[in-house]
């Protein structure tokens, strides 16, 4: 169980979160002019790294508020948190 | 390669079992293949032996960074059966139980595979409706499917909770009757004997660091164990997949996730078939040894670590005790986890690749091993003619690029 903390809340439980997958992925803005390689790079295409990974997630059963989370997907462990909008430390 | 055999079994004994063979080879490595398979999973020493077998393609190694047998094939719930929805995935895993019907025989080494029957229960009309249709569909494509009613679902698993107060009651199943188990270990280790009976080179503790290309054609890969030139190769490392597209400059639509399972301590026989039930998220079936095999499911999080979260385990027990109260007493033996590689459709990707005489065989998610067989079969196919097979022909990464996608969330039975 993986204890999150929440920038708002401070740390809980991971069962009161729920996972938003990879951070920073950014709608194209153009999206008339989009090629379907484009399309599908933006909709389906992951980094999904060894290693440190810059995610989502969403305080469900709290504050239900999205943040960003720096977390290593070997050990599991989390270096960091920070609010939408921020840059990753 | 001595074949086993009554004759064999008895003349071994007559010293005492201490001068078997060993299975396969551990040969160093060559510098260059025709085709080198990575991966040393169940898929990928199911490809391997179809290329010798199938194409005569025997200049071959399969590269394993750990042992044979201790990646995913050893760590799934042995289920296999190929009750899936669409047209595609159905003649795809069809394939595979077809093969496994003849596999023991075929690989002279006895996979244990046990066609018990696997039940899909549903919980909800709309449950009922979604199986009623999977069904039909299943039988429209010459695949068995019964439907049963809870009546039916009763007397074939008498320990099962009928009760209509139940929190989610069993309202049916869908029952496979070809459908079942098999042994996990025996097939990496039956189809390891017979590639390396053909003189595949399987190649442990030799993991993978880098794919060597001149423009954009393969030339070889730089292995643990040196570099090794070729220029086929093959990668079926699930879990690790994103991993060895990056060293490609590839791009893959997966996410590597932790699923777990659990094993109990030996019971007498009680349970005769598999259980299964998406809607509670829990299935089970009992080994030949006696112990309740649980599978849970995925944590929501990505992760490489072979572990998961015990909330899950708790949620999957959960659903395991509601639907069997008579297991809530038995103690839980082990507990592992493995990673899959989830797809959006939760269907996998096989095929060619924009880089020449580079194939990927991945994205099985949660369920790949009932497909073992079929996938080496169709991916022996696509490396050896250098274009996909027509039963994996729509497997191809292009899918997610022309919105062509093989949605199998419902089939695949637990929620990827």
């Amino acid at each position: 169980m993986l204890l999150i903390e929440c920038p708002w809340c401070g740390p809980r439980e991971q069962s009161e979160f729920s996972y938003g997958g990879e951070a920073h992925i950014a709608r194209p803005v153009d999206t008339d002019a989009l090629t379907d390689a484009q399309w599908g790079d933006y909709l389906f295409m992951r980094k999904n790294p060894r290693g440190a990974h810059v995610e989502q997630w969403l305080h469900a059963f709290g504050c239900r508020r999205w943040f960003n989370v720096c977390r290593d997907t070997v050990t599991y462990r989390i270096s960091a948190v920070y609010k939408p909008g921020e840059s990753p430390p | 390669m001595s074949r086993y055999s009554l004759a064999s079994l008895f003349r071994n004994g007559l010293s005492y079992h201490e001068n078997w063979q060993a299975a396969w080879r551990s040969p160093e490595p060559r510098t260059e293949y025709d085709v080198v398979i990575v991966g040393g999973g169940g898929h990928g020493l199911a490809t391997a032996y179809y290329l010798a077998k199938e194409h005569g393609i025997t200049n071959v190694a399969v590269l394993e960074k750990g042992w044979i047998g201790g990646g995913n094939t050893g760590r799934n719930t042995t289920i296999v059966r190929s009750n899936y929805l669409w047209d595609e995935a159905t003649h795809l895993y069809e394939k595979s139980i077809q093969l496994w019907e003849g596999l023991a025989q075929d690989l002279n080494y006895n996979v244990m595979f046990s066609q018990r029957g696997v039940l899909n229960l549903g919980h909800t009309l709309q449950d009922m409706r979604d199986i009623a249709r999977r069904v039909n569909a299943n039988r429209l494509n010459g695949v068995d499917g019964e439907l049963l009613d809870a009546a039916q679902v009763k007397a074939m698993v008498p320990i099962i909770n009928d009760s209509p107060r139940a929190r989610y009651p069993i309202l049916g199943a869908s029952l496979q009757r070809r459908g079942g188990t098999a042994r996990h270990d025996a097939v990496a280790w039956g189809f390891a004997r017979g590639a390396d009976a053909h003189g595949v080179d399987i190649l442990q503790n030799c993991e993978v660091t880098g794919i060597r290309r001149d423009g954009a054609q393969v030339v070889g890969v730089e292995t643990s164990r040196g570099f090794i030139r070729t220029r086929k190769v093959g990668v079926v490392a699930a879990g690790n997949s994103s991993v060895l597209a990056a060293m490609a400059d590839l791009r893959l639509p997966i996410e590597s996730h932790p699923l777990q399972a659990l094993v109990s301590e030996p019971i007498k026989p009680v349970l005769h078939t598999v259980v299964m039930s998406g809607a509670v998220h829990g299935y089970i079936s009992q080994s030949d040894k006696g112990d309740l095999v649980i599978g849970a499911g995925i944590d929501a999080y990505t992760g490489y670590g072979q572990r998961g979260s015990f909330p899950v385990i708790e949620n999957a027990l959960a659903a395991i005790v509601e639907l069997f109260p008579v297991f809530s007493r038995v103690r839980m033996n082990r507990q592992w986890g493995g990673i899959v590689d989830v797809c959006p459709d939760a269907c996998p990707i096989i095929g060619l690749t924009p880089i020449r005489g580079l194939y990927f065989n991945c994205g099985w998610g949660t369920g790949g091993f009932k497909a073992t067989p079929g996938s080496g079969w169709v991916f022996a196919h696509t490396i050896a003619r250098d274009r996909p097979h027509e039963l994996n022909a729509a497997f191809s990464i292009d899918r997610f690029f022309t919105g062509r996608l093989i949605d199998e969330h419902g089939a695949a039975a637990v929620a990827h």
